[in-house]
């Protein structure tokens, strides 16, 4: 039971990072019909938000300090983060420690830039090119993101903490009345969980309860009647192509204390939050999102040794064999609407 | 000059055979015709012309196709480990596994269209290459990749005594003998490795050739272009588009069998998806449904990534030295973005751009410009030309 338990909470983490990215691609293909190969570079982009804060923070000045002599008994040179100096050392220091959240007043503004440039000057003009072109050019554009990234960082994964509060692990069996020891969970993954079905119901809520949200989920379902009625529905889903990014990268930000960042991570999540949208049906969101903690929870599964000593190799091809069994047999996904995408 | 070609088979044939032939000599001057990138070019061309015939003609986009490079690569490795180091058994063989596993994984995904065929096939791809480098490692020797020994059996072979690697060879004829000749200063190298891939392309492109103009290719572009109505008319489409996906993997299969031909060794990292991403590139650049498309694409990919990622700072200092320090400078730090490392970065942005402006590849660009010089000339309009790029 403690192991099952443990294995579900492991996929979780991936499961939410699935989820969100997930969520941003059948946002963007609800609402404007594209295909958007891009959307890993988004995804990617956001998490170098948090790297480019965290660097910036800790852009400093060299200061000598009276008081301390190095062993040749010269005044010693200290490199002082300009944030201590402005905010006084603790605040500095905290501040310092905190960039990985506070990243995240960073990524929005960014990302919802990045994401309304991106559509109002290329996707826009793809609304009526085949979902081939569609593929293609956001395809190119991941590429260009990606190799900008890379000239700019370096190739290398780029190590961003969490704040000391949030590293290490803590016994989560205990809370939950489980012997001790037997499950033992790191806390950003648990944060991370939290984080995601936080924005994810954030996402709903706004889709669901608010006039915007209306209308968009209106012409969501018919384009033409929306905007017959006088809504200029055009500008409604720039935004939400915006938010859809500004979503993706969130996940990217937080994503980065639990595996550090390079300049292909996009990439690789990307083909898998593909296969995630086929399984949950394209076009539904809920099924978008619980098909991504499905298939976290699943990889997490496979990786368990018994099951691998029972089908070797199964942790690495799980998701797409059941992508694969779902496309066959329920040709619309989990919970795929009738009329999207039938073609 | 392409549009001459249009109507005449016979002359696009010859024409192709004699540039391919004379590689050696024409790419000389553009610092190209050494063997090594000339094996690329011809290889990549198989390639690209194999995703075109499925591409091209049936529009479906497939993103998995270097799974089928992958598993040719493989079939010709073992079969230079096991039977012999002759070429004719190992791409025999690399045809009919990639042929195998296309069948395999085309009746599958054919099963859907559009966008979910992309994803079925990027799956697969996907699943196979995850495969190669952890379970199958017995086979495929995982991360390091399969390569020769000298203690592998080669029974038709006779014993190797030499101490080192055997090298793969045409009844005798070594692949990686080249014959040199001096002309106007330019060393010109003819490489038995390098014909034998063009022997193979041209062959490729003549079935190709005769593919497009088939009563098959036309039943292909007929579900290109309505599916539906075909299906209407009380025809199953499925059989065709089959087997359109079958040969596309052969060719692929093929290409990476000469790949192992002219470098005896296979890893995994040839069936990932960026490769795959990397044949749809060749196709889109060079032109989607021509027949010469692919190949220019394919070539002009392979030509300047080569070019690019050799040109670093120091070169470009060469270049602008004659502009003022300060300007020099600034614009050696704006191209250095574009040159050496990050390759990758120009060749994005030239593929959004031929996607965005060019959809008809270089093929279509070629033939507007011709368009335009002709009409000139003619005093014709060229607006009413055909939508089509040619072929």
């Amino acid at each position: 039971m403690d192991a099952i338990l443990l294995q579900i909470l492991n996929g979780l983490d991936k499961g939410s990072a699935y989820a969100l990215i997930a969520m941003g691609l059948t946002l963007i293909f609800g609402t404007l019909g594209v295909v958007n190969f891009a959307h890993g570079a988004l995804f990617m982009i956001g998490a170098f938000c948090a790297v480019t804060l965290q660097k910036m923070l800790n852009l400093y000045s060299v200061v000598i300090d009276p008081e301390k002599t190095d062993f040749l008994g010269n005044p010693l040179k200290v490199k002082v983060p300009y944030v201590e100096s402005w905010f006084g050392e603790a605040t500095g220091q905290m501040i310092i420690n905190w960039s990985v959240p506070l990243a995240i007043l960073l990524a929005i503004p960014v990302m919802l830039a990045v994401g309304y440039i991106m559509e109002r000057g290329l996707i826009k003009h793809f609304y009526k090119r085949p979902h081939a072109d569609q593929i293609l050019v956001t395809f190119g554009l991941a590429i260009v993101l990606q190799e900008i990234v890379k000239a700019f960082f370096g190739a290398n994964p780029i190590p961003t903490p969490a704040p000391d509060l949030f590293k290490g692990s803590f016994d989560f069996g205990l809370l939950i009345g489980f012997a001790e020891n037997t499950i033992i969970y790191p806390y950003w993954r648990l944060i991370y969980f939290v984080f995601s079905t936080a924005i994810i119901a954030m996402v709903f809520s706004f889709l669901q309860f608010t006039t915007f949200g209306m209308v968009v989920r209106a012409g969501m379902a018919d384009r033409e009647t929306v905007g017959l009625l006088g809504i200029n529905i055009d500008r409604r889903f720039t935004l939400m192509f915006g938010i859809a990014a500004a979503v993706a990268g969130l996940a990217g930000v937080m994503y980065t204390p639990i595996n550090p960042p390079n300049y292909h991570m996009g990439m690789d999540f990307l083909v898998l939050s593909f296969v995630v949208v086929v399984v949950g049906g394209m076009g539904s969101l809920p099924g978008a999102v619980l098909a991504g903690f499905l298939l976290g929870v699943l990889e997490s599964f496979a990786s368990m040794n018994e099951v691998k000593s029972l089908l070797p190799g199964i942790d690495q091809i799980i998701i797409y064999l059941v992508a694969i069994a779902i496309l066959l047999t329920r040709p619309r996904g989990l919970m795929g609407r009738a009329g999207v995408m039938e073609e | 000059m392409l549009d001459k070609f249009k109507n005449n088979d016979n002359a696009l044939m010859v024409f192709f055979t004699i540039m391919v032939l004379a590689g050696p000599i024409i790419l000389a001057p553009f610092g190209a015709g050494y063997p090594d990138l000339l094996q690329r070019f011809a290889i990549f061309g198989l390639f690209a012309i194999g995703f075109n015939i499925l591409f091209g003609l049936t529009g479906y986009l497939s993103f998995g196709h270097a799974a089928f490079l992958g598993v040719g690569s493989y079939a010709a490795v073992w079969m230079f480990k096991l039977l012999t180091m002759n070429v004719i058994p190992a791409l025999l063989l690399a045809t009919v596994v990639s042929g195998v596993f296309a069948l395999l994984i085309g009746y599958i995904s054919l099963r859907r269209s559009g966008i979910y065929f992309s994803i079925l096939t990027l799956a697969f791809a996907q699943m196979s290459y995850n495969l190669a480098y952890s379970v199958l490692t017995p086979i495929t020797n995982g991360e390091t990749g399969l390569q020769l020994s000298l203690d592998d059996p080669r029974i038709l072979d006779a014993a190797n005594s030499s101490g080192s690697l055997p090298s793969t060879n045409l009844f005798g004829l070594s692949m990686n003998s080249t014959a040199k000749m001096e002309l106007l200063g330019m060393t010109l190298q003819f490489n038995v490795g390098f014909y034998f891939c063009a022997l193979v392309l041209i062959l490729g492109f003549y079935l190709a050739l005769r593919i497009f103009r088939s009563p098959f290719g036309l039943m292909l572009r007929a579900v290109k272009t309505n599916q539906t109505r075909m299906s209407y008319t009380g025809l199953n489409s499925r059989p065709y588009t089959l087997a359109a996906f079958v040969i596309s993997g052969m060719y692929a299969g093929v290409a990476g069998g000469l790949m192992a031909i002219t470098d005896p060794l296979a890893g995994a990292e040839r069936m990932q998806w960026t490769a795959s991403g990397e044949v749809v590139l060749m196709t889109i650049l060079g032109g989607v449904g021509t027949l010469l498309g692919p190949v220019l694409g394919a070539g002009f990919i392979k030509y300047f990534e080569n070019i690019f990622s050799k040109i670093n700072d120091n070169v470009l200092h060469a270049w602008f030295g004659f502009l003022p320090d300060g300007l020099e400078d600034a614009v050696v730090s704006v191209l250095h973005f574009f040159v050496g490392k990050g390759w990758h970065l120009t060749l994005g942005i030239v593929f959004m751009l031929v996607v965005i402006f060019l959809p008809g590849g270089l093929i279509e660009g070629a033939n507007r410009i011709l368009r335009r010089l002709s009409g000139q000339k003619t005093g014709s309009s060229a607006t009413d030309g055909p939508k089509q790029p040619a072929e």
